[in-house]
């Protein structure tokens, strides 16, 4: 090889580099039926902490006792490129039998459950009252100075109705993650 | 007169249930598998397997020195059989020194199955004496693994786990066996009909895959074959296959480093191993390609450089029964998911099928002389020392007409054995490929070897790789497994030593080995025959010699110390970027100095 094809640092990215990595973040729904074995939800916990991989909510159960599935919903990001390695990876695990792209699909469903505790008095209290109706938000719990409603909707609602009660006295928050199921007669 | 009532036709009623001891459920479902062979060493939690094992001969269990060793000799039992390798060890310790084996086989798609034993149930997570949580530390680095619960499953996972070591992608297996169970009574389940519905390989190829893939064949100028461990892994009839379309269609062949032997090569149209201690002629037709056809290979870095210049100009076609391999470093433009002999086979049927007159390959052709004219691994010999290219030269020389299988530690000497050694069958060469595990070749010959007791099997090893292993000398002297190791000691850990005079100014930190074991006391001392070899002159005769000699040798050859292997992409450059001659310390930029 001449020395002119051979050119020391002419910059080269990572051998690690991957072609597609330009590509923008994109959020991604997915649901992940398993065989409810022990250690499957490590094995999927696992693979994302393993790889690199996010996870920013994640929720699971049993879905059907008589075959031992159940659904994992995990919601999480990358780039197109890694959103379809992520796929395949799940799919290469041995008790994943299925991976559902609620995001990618017409007809999915997501829904999320937050249990919101908020502490106040007089006006304020009347106020978180009043938003949690409008929010249709039930309340579950209360005392004379608290309150700690319950809502399900899109994540979305939830965050908003969330920030609605921070100045009324927000005193913690507990959310299920999301949940997930497609529209239709079809399975899966 | 005494009543008899007849006893029913055997037939008619179904067969009684067949109860035995958790141990012997292990050991009839191993046999049932067909295992002649296994490695492993006993300890606490698994004396009822051993005792299981005791006075039956339908299994030879090698005794090994170290746990890890097992592992090793089950995957090199495993690469040269094609069958699916086993090993046994305790728990605790037993099971951690697997690990390195477990990572070594997932990495090179190796299928194995491992049993550990465990402390008793009732004492699970209480850090009882030998316990460690081994299906958590082996979750990430074997395929899958299993905790054995209930003694009444333990024969249908005892199958489970052989359908998923060697179905689709082969990988290993852990199956975990608390000591309880394996004294507990259960039932015993044959092995039939049992597989795992959530895990089926697609093993046939889509029609429109295979189409796609004929009509760019047919029209490519300057295509190139680049095939890799999946299609040894496949079996006998994917090396066939390849053979088959290569004749069919002409097109050149490199490999990579787990792939050497599915391609002859004697054969014209080979180009040699590609990668960073690949054939100028390989990585620069991989450069220069308009079709790339991967076969079972997985474009790991040391094979693809620098990911961004990889074949810039080419149409790609990826055949791998593993999904998440295609698209994982590189896109392609065709995704073949399937088997390699099924994928290879329909794109014979389909090319004859299109009828199409072939493409001249001509031009291409004489560009490939053209490279192969720079004879890269040319190297200046001596007839004072002897160089470890001439020792490998030597040893193919004196040992390719046998039945010789080799195995290779990991370093300079691992890249001149894939340079100047040459194979023309598949399961002939194990070397730690992925995971480029030092201490891996000696075990794995052991391996080997039972597997072929009658073959020449020869551990091409390096000083410093063969220190990590070096005890299983002993347990090739007991079971008389006459396996040769064959050291080129240079005193160094050369490929570290190169990397320091490539990347770090000469600085040879902790790379030199001030004290080594005299290699001949040593394999005396370990029950086997030392030779020692230093001058270029005496090398056929000693090699002869250890080739004659019916039982273990190590060959200590001295090798000039000095030496670099050569040619070499350094980190972050392109196949077409390769060092040929002589390292100057310049070759490498600052986001190169970052690689590995």
């Amino acid at each position: 090889m001449s020395d002119a094809s051979m050119k020391p640092g002419a910059g080269p990215k990572s051998a690690y580099f991957l072609s597609h990595s330009d590509e923008a973040v994109e959020r991604r729904t997915l649901a992940v039926l398993v065989d409810n074995e022990p250690g499957v939800l490590a094995r999927v916990v696992g693979l994302f902490s393993g790889r690199g991989y996010n996870i920013d909510s994640l929720t699971v159960a049993e879905v059907d006792a008589s075959q031992h599935r159940s659904r994992i919903t995990i919601v999480t990001q990358g780039t197109p490129h890694i959103l379809e390695q992520i796929e395949a990876q799940l799919l290469r695990i041995v008790p994943v039998a299925e991976v559902i792209d609620i995001t990618n699909s017409k007809s999915g469903i997501e829904r999320e459950l937050a249990l919101v505790k908020v502490a106040g008095t007089g006006e304020k209290r009347v106020e978180a009252l009043r938003i949690a109706e409008i929010f249709r938000a039930r309340v579950i719990d209360t005392t004379n100075e608290s309150f700690i409603f319950e809502t399900t909707g899109a994540s979305e609602k939830l965050t908003q109705f969330i920030d609605l009660m921070r100045p009324l006295g927000l005193v913690e928050v507990s959310r299920t993650g999301v949940l997930s199921i497609q529209r239709g007669k079809e399975k899966g | 007169m005494t009543t008899r009532t007849k006893a029913k036709p055997a037939a008619s009623q179904p067969a009684a249930p067949r109860m035995m001891t958790g141990a012997q459920i292990v050991v009839e479902a191993l046999r049932e598998q067909g295992v002649s062979v296994m490695f492993g060493y006993p300890g606490g939690a698994v004396l009822p397997i051993y005792d299981a094992l005791y006075g039956q001969d339908a299994i030879r269990h090698i005794l090994v020195r170290h746990e890890q060793g097992a592992g090793h000799a089950a995957e090199g039992y495993a690469r040269s059989t094609g069958q699916c390798g086993v090993a046994l060890v305790t728990s605790g310790p037993g099971a951690t020194n697997m690990v390195t084996p477990i990572t070594d086989a997932l990495m090179d798609s190796i299928p194995m199955v491992v049993i550990t034993g465990q402390v008793p149930t009732h004492l699970i997570g209480t850090d009882a004496f030998q316990e460690c949580d081994t299906t958590g530390i082996t979750r990430s680095c074997a395929k899958h693994n299993y905790l054995v619960t209930d003694v009444n499953q333990l024969a249908r996972i005892m199958h489970e786990a052989f359908y998923v070591a060697t179905a689709g992608r082969p990988g290993p297996v852990v199956i975990d066996i608390p000591k309880d169970i394996q004294f507990a009574t259960g039932q015993y389940v044959g092995k039939a009909g049992i597989t795992k519905p959530t895990y089926v390989p697609q093993r046939t190829p889509k029609a429109e895959a295979i189409k796609a893939a004929a009509d760019l064949m047919t029209r490519a100028s300057r295509p190139i074959f680049y095939t890799g461990g999946g299609v040894i892994n496949s079996g006998p009839r994917a090396a066939e296959k390849l053979r088959e379309l290569q004749a069919l269609t002409g097109f050149p062949v490199t490999s990579t480093l787990m792939g050497l032997g599915a391609f002859p090569a004697s054969h014209p149209d080979w180009l040699g191993m590609l990668g960073m201690h690949g054939s100028f002629e390989a990585n620069n037709a991989m450069h220069d390609c308009d079709l790339m056809i991967c076969v079972g290979a997985r474009f790991d870095d040391r094979v693809t450089g620098r990911i961004d210049a990889f074949s810039p100009d080419s149409k790609k076609i990826h055949i791998d029964i593993d999904a998440s391999s295609i698209n994982k470093i590189v896109r392609v433009d065709v995704p073949v998911v399937a088997d390699c002999a099924e994928a290879l086979d329909a794109l014979i049927t389909e090319i004859k099928a299109l009828k199409r007159k072939m493409p001249d390959l001509t031009a291409w052709h004489s560009q490939i002389d053209g490279w192969r004219a720079r004879r890269c691994f040319a190297y200046k010999n001596s007839s004072d020392v002897i160089k470890p290219q001439y020792a490998v030269e030597r040893l193919y020389g004196l040992t390719k007409d046998r039945k010789t299988y080799i195995t290779t530690e990991v370093g300079q000497h691992q890249m001149w054995a894939a340079q100047f050694y040459h194979f023309e069958e598949p399961n002939r060469w194990m070397t730690s490929g992925g995971l480029g595990t030092m201490g891996y070749g000696l075990p794995a010959a052991v391996g080997v070897q039972a597997a072929h007791p009658d073959a020449l099997v020869i551990d091409i090893a390096g000083e410093a790789s063969i220190q990590m292993m070096m005890q299983e000398l002993s347990t090739a002297v007991q079971h008389k497994l006459p396996v040769k190791v064959f050291i080129l000691n240079n005193e160094w850990m050369g490929m570290v030593r190169q990397w320091q005079e490539l990347l770090h100014g000469e600085r040879y930190s902790h790379s030199y080995s001030e004290s080594l074991p005299d290699f001949v006391m040593l394999a005396k001392a370990l029950g086997g025959h030392g030779i020692r070899c230093d001058k270029p002159d005496e090398l056929d005769a000693k090699i002869q010699e250890m080739i004659d000699h019916p039982g273990p040798v190590l060959f200590d050859c001295r090798v000039e110390r000095a030496e670099n292997c050569l040619p070499m992409i350094p980190s972050g450059s392109a196949h077409n970027q390769m060092i040929l001659g002589e390292i100057t310390g310049n070759e490498i930029g600052e986001a190169g100095r970052k690689l590995v």
